[in-house]
């Protein structure tokens, strides 16, 4: 007798891209990426916050309305300071990722969550952890890379250097 | 009419840490692994040195051996892969030991008040007392104060998620 097809789904996969932040091997959910830049690249547009009380963020690119903020991805992470080459600007976030470099692109079909016995600020950091090829890889939550209160004091930074730079402007065009 | 004394035996497994032994509930155990690569990332639990992948699980490596007795492990022979039990659920902590574990059992004692959290209880064996370790104490698990609140994150109990 013919044993039943089955009609359970497979696992379903995710795509991820593995990449690198002051050498540590991380990853995150291609479908959280909206787009990868070169450091170069954002070198005109953004803008420096001097008054930042966010240490890892120190930048901001204007998009739109509001300005996303570019997070030093070693700082934050608590890793030596290594050179970033590439930005990942991560989808329904307010964060563009500074990072070492793409490693590759793949898929996983597994994510275990992270153990109860973590139980600091890499609960926030990870959705969980995955396992490649034998290796464990931590995977990314895009949405811990700034905290409510980091945007609001990177708001008020950026609120008031273009409120000096309106000033500054203001008195430039005042006739003499 | 005889009287008769109940004693109420248990299993425990004797783990050794350096020159010293110490036990856990046999209820706790998993099973005892060879060491084997532990994966670093970054991460804020001092306690925890990394995590091992066993048997397509990923369990958190935990050295006890500097609170019990005052040092790092400079060698390591097994990895005793134990239940940690937390308010929503358990998850297997790998605690590096020094060599071979024994299954005994043994009539524990209670703790004393001055006694450390670290200890559950007491045992006799072979001519030694030994503490029996309460793993909630010396192994890192959530507190209010500890666990950052995650907007929007899966519930604390769902171990395994799906991409």
């Amino acid at each position: 007798m013919q044993a039943p097809a089955s009609s359970r789904p497979g696992p379903k996969a995710e795509q991820i891209i593995l990449f690198r932040v002051s050498g540590a091997l991380l990853a995150i959910s291609s479908a959280s990426v909206q787009e990868v830049r070169s450091v170069e690249s954002l070198a005109g547009i953004s803008q420096e916050l001097p008054q930042s009380a966010v240490r890892k963020a120190r930048h901001a690119v204007r998009r739109g309305d509001r300005p996303f903020y570019v997070v030093n991805g070693a700082l934050h992470f608590g890793l030596p300071p290594a050179p970033s080459s590439l930005v990942f600007v991560l989808r329904n976030t307010r964060t563009a990722l500074l990072v070492d470099g793409i490693e590759k692109m793949t898929s996983i079909t597994r994510l275990q969550a992270l153990s109860h016995a973590f139980c600091h600020e890499e609960r926030r950091w990870y959705r969980g952890l995955t396992s490649l090829d034998q290796i464990v890889v931590p995977v990314v939550n895009p949405d811990g890379f700034l905290s409510f209160e980091e945007q609001t004091l990177l708001d008020e930074a950026f609120a008031a250097l273009n409120a000096a730079r309106a000033v500054k402007t203001m008195g430039d065009e005042a006739p003499a | 009419m005889t009287a008769s004394t109940e004693i109420d035996l248990q299993s425990f497994v004797l783990l050794r840490l350096g020159e010293r032994r110490f036990a856990l509930s046999a209820l706790q155990i998993a099973e005892l692994v060879a060491p084997s690569r532990v994966f670093r990332f970054p991460h804020n639990t001092k306690e925890l040195e990394g995590v091992i992948l066993r048997r397509g699980r990923i369990v958190p490596v935990c050295d006890i051996s500097e609170r019990l007795v005052g040092r790092k492990l400079s060698s390591r022979r097994f990895y005793l892969i134990a239940t940690r039990k937390y308010d929503a659920g358990t998850d297997w902590v790998a605690l590096p030991v020094t060599g071979e574990c024994e299954l005994i059992t043994a009539e524990m004692t209670p703790p004393g008040s001055s006694d450390s959290p670290h200890v559950a209880g007491w045992i006799a064996h072979d001519g030694d007392v030994i503490e029996v370790l309460s793993l909630d104490a010396l192994t890192p698990g959530p507190t209010a104060k500890n666990t950052p609140a995650r907007p929007g994150a899966a519930p604390e109990f769902a171990h395994e998620v799906r991409p």
